[in-house]
C-alpha cells in the first residue's frame, strides 16, 4: 500500500536504529502522546531496536482509556432506556464502568450498536424516527471534526431524535498536565502526527519553550516513530528545545483549516475529568448553547441517575500511573493475571489504543508467570 | 482511536458531504471529503473515521524517503573504513 509500505521497510528501520545509537551520547526519557504510536512501538519492537539510554513511555493518549468513568455509567444508563439506540465505537464496548459496560447492557437487551463512522449514527437516526438515537463522541481532535460534520448533517435533514454524549478531549491541556506536574521525568516529546494533522503545531511552541522539552510531530509507522525519535534525540544532545515536523507528508504547521472551522463551530472547551488522571482545565469539548439542542445530558437528564465523578476505576487498577508514563503496564501487579482483556480492571487493557493491551498482545513474557 | 490510513480517491460526488469513493489497496469505501475541498480524483488522503483529514503532500512524502536513503548509502560508505 502507498504510503504505508515504504515507511514499513527494514532497511530504513535499520538505518534509523544505527543513525540514533550514533547520537546518542547521555540518557533520555521520551514520551509518545498517542496510543497509536505506542501500539507500533510494542508490535514492532521499536523501543528493542534504540541504545539503552534512550528510554520510550507511553502518554495519555488512548480517548477510550482516559473517558472518565461517571460517562460511561451515562453512556449504560442511557443504552437501557428503550427508546434509545446507542451508537458507539467499538472499542468502548468493553471499558468497565462502575458495574457494568456497555457490552453486557447490549446482552441484556439494550440496543447498542458498533459505527465505524459519526455518519453512521445519523443514517440510523434517518433509519429510525420512531427511536432516540444517541451517539458516543469520544475521541481528540482526530475525531471532533467528524463529530462536528454528523451534528451538522443532523441539522440540515432536520433530525429530532438525534442526540450526542459529548466526551471529546485535547491533547495540549494534557501535555501542560504532565510537565507541570511534580514527577515528570519527560525531557522531550513524539506529538500525536493525526491530532496536528487537524490542529497544527503552532500551539505546542509556548509549551517547547516554558519547559524546555523538544517536540516532533510523528506519524504512526516504524520508520516514522524512529525518525521522530532520532530528531528527539538530535535536539536533545544539542541543548535544543523547539518543534519539528517529522510527519510532513499529513501535517502542516497551521493545520487543517476548514476542520478546525467546524470544530469552533460547534464545539467550544471546556473543563473535563480524565479517567485515572483527574479534571483538566479546558481539556475537553462541549456544545455550543447554538448546538445544545442535541445535548444527551440534557435531553434525558429525567431520565438517568449521573454518578459522582470519579477518578479511579478501580483499587487495584494502576492505569492512571500508566497513562501519565509513571509505569509500564507490566510494572502492574495485576497485569496478564487479575487483569486480562477477558477481564480487565481498566480501560488501556481493552482499547485498541491502550498500553496495557499491546503489551499483553505482543509482549506475552511480560506476564508474570503465577 | 486516531487510526488513519492513506487510500486514493477514485470518484468524488456533488454532494454536501463531498462524498468519494476511496481505494484502500483495493478495497474502496465511501468517504467525506467536506474537510479536504483541494482533493481532487488520483489524490491520496490520510482518512479516519470515514473522513479524509488531510491530502497526502507527495513532495515531502518524497524528500522523507530520499533523506533516509541518504543517510543509508553514507552509513555503508561509512562502514568499510570504520
Amino acid at each position: 500500500m502507498k504510503y504505508v509500505d515504504e515507511y514499513r521497510d527494514p532497511k530504513a528501520v535499520e538505518t534509523l536504529s544505527k543513525e540514533i545509537h550514533h547520537i546518542t551520547r547521555h540518557p533520555w526519557t521520551i514520551m509518545e502522546v498517542c496510543g497509536g504510536q505506542t501500539h507500533s512501538i510494542v508490535k514492532y519492537g521499536l523501543d528493542r531496536l534504540l541504545p539503552p539510554e534512550v528510554t520510550l513511555i507511553h502518554g495519555p493518549g488512548c480517548p477510550v482509556c482516559v473517558t472518565p468513568i461517571e460517562l460511561i455509567d451515562t453512556a449504560c444508563e442511557l443504552a437501557k432506556l428503550p427508546e434509545v439506540i446507542l451508537c458507539s465505537f467499538g472499542d468502548m464496548l468493553r471499558v468497565p464502568g462502575t458495574h457494568e459496560d456497555l457490552l453486557r447492557v447490549k446482552a441484556q437487551g439494550g440496543d447498542v450498536r458498533i459505527i465505524y463512522s459519526p455518519l453512521d449514527a445519523v443514517a440510523i437516526a434517518q433509519a429510525n424516527p420512531s427511536s432516540q438515537i444517541v451517539i458516543f463522541a469520544v475521541g481528540f481532535e482526530t475525531t471532533a471534526p467528524a463529530q462536528a460534520m454528523a451534528i451538522i448533517q443532523a441539522q440540515r435533514l432536520k433530525l429530532q431524535n438525534f442526540f450526542v454524549l459529548v466526551a471529546h478531549v485535547l491533547v495540549p491541556p494534557a501535555m501542560e498536565a504532565l510537565l507541570s506536574s511534580p514527577e515528570n521525568r519527560i525531557q522531550g516529546f513524539l506529538a500525536a502526527g493525526h491530532v496536528c494533522t487537524i490542529m497544527g503545531y503552532e500551539m505546542y511552541e509556548p509549551i517547547t519553550q516554558k519547559y524546555h522539552v523538544p517536540l516532533v510531530v510523528t506519524g504512526f509507522e516504524p520508520v516514522d516513530i524512529l525518525e521522530g525519535v532520532k530528531m528527539v534525540v538530535h535536539q536533545l544532545e544539542e541543548g535544543c528545545a523547539i518543534v519539528e515536523n517529522q510527519y510532513a507528508r499529513s501535517v502542516h504547521r497551521c493545520g487543517n483549516v476548514e476542520a478546525q472551522r467546524i470544530i469552533d463551530d460547534v464545539f467550544e472547551p471546556a473543563s473535563r475529568n480524565w479517567r485515572g488522571i483527574g479534571s483538566i482545565p479546558n481539556s475537553g469539548l462541549k456544545l455550543r448553547p447554538a448546538f445544545a439542542r442535541f445535548d444527551a445530558l440534557q435531553h434525558f437528564h429525567d431520565r438517568i441517575h449521573l454518578t459522582e465523578a470519579t477518578t479511579s476505576p478501580s483499587s487495584q487498577c494502576e492505569s492512571g500511573r500508566i497513562l501519565q508514563g509513571l509505569m509500564k503496564p507490566s510494572d502492574c501487579s495485576a497485569f496478564g493475571t487479575r487483569c486480562t482483556p477477558d477481564h480487565p480492571l481498566g480501560a488501556p487493557m481493552v482499547s485498541s489504543e491502550g498500553a496495557c493491551a499491546a503489551y499483553y498482545r505482543y509482549r506475552p513474557e511480560s506476564i508474570a508467570k503465577i | 482511536m486516531c487510526l488513519a490510513i492513506p487510500g486514493q480517491i477514485q470518484r468524488i460526488a456533488d454532494d454536501e458531504l463531498r462524498t468519494g469513493t476511496v481505494s484502500f489497496a483495493g478495497v474502496t469505501k465511501e468517504v467525506c471529503l467536506a474537510l479536504v475541498p483541494e482533493a481532487l480524483v488520483g489524490d491520496y488522503v490520510i482518512v479516519h473515521v470515514g473522513f479524509a483529514i488531510s491530502k497526502v503532500d507527495e513532495q515531502a512524502a518524497k524528500e522523507s524517503i530520499l533523506l533516509i536513503e541518504q543517510l543509508s548509502s553514507g552509513q555503508t560508505d561509512e562502514s568499510p573504513s570504520s
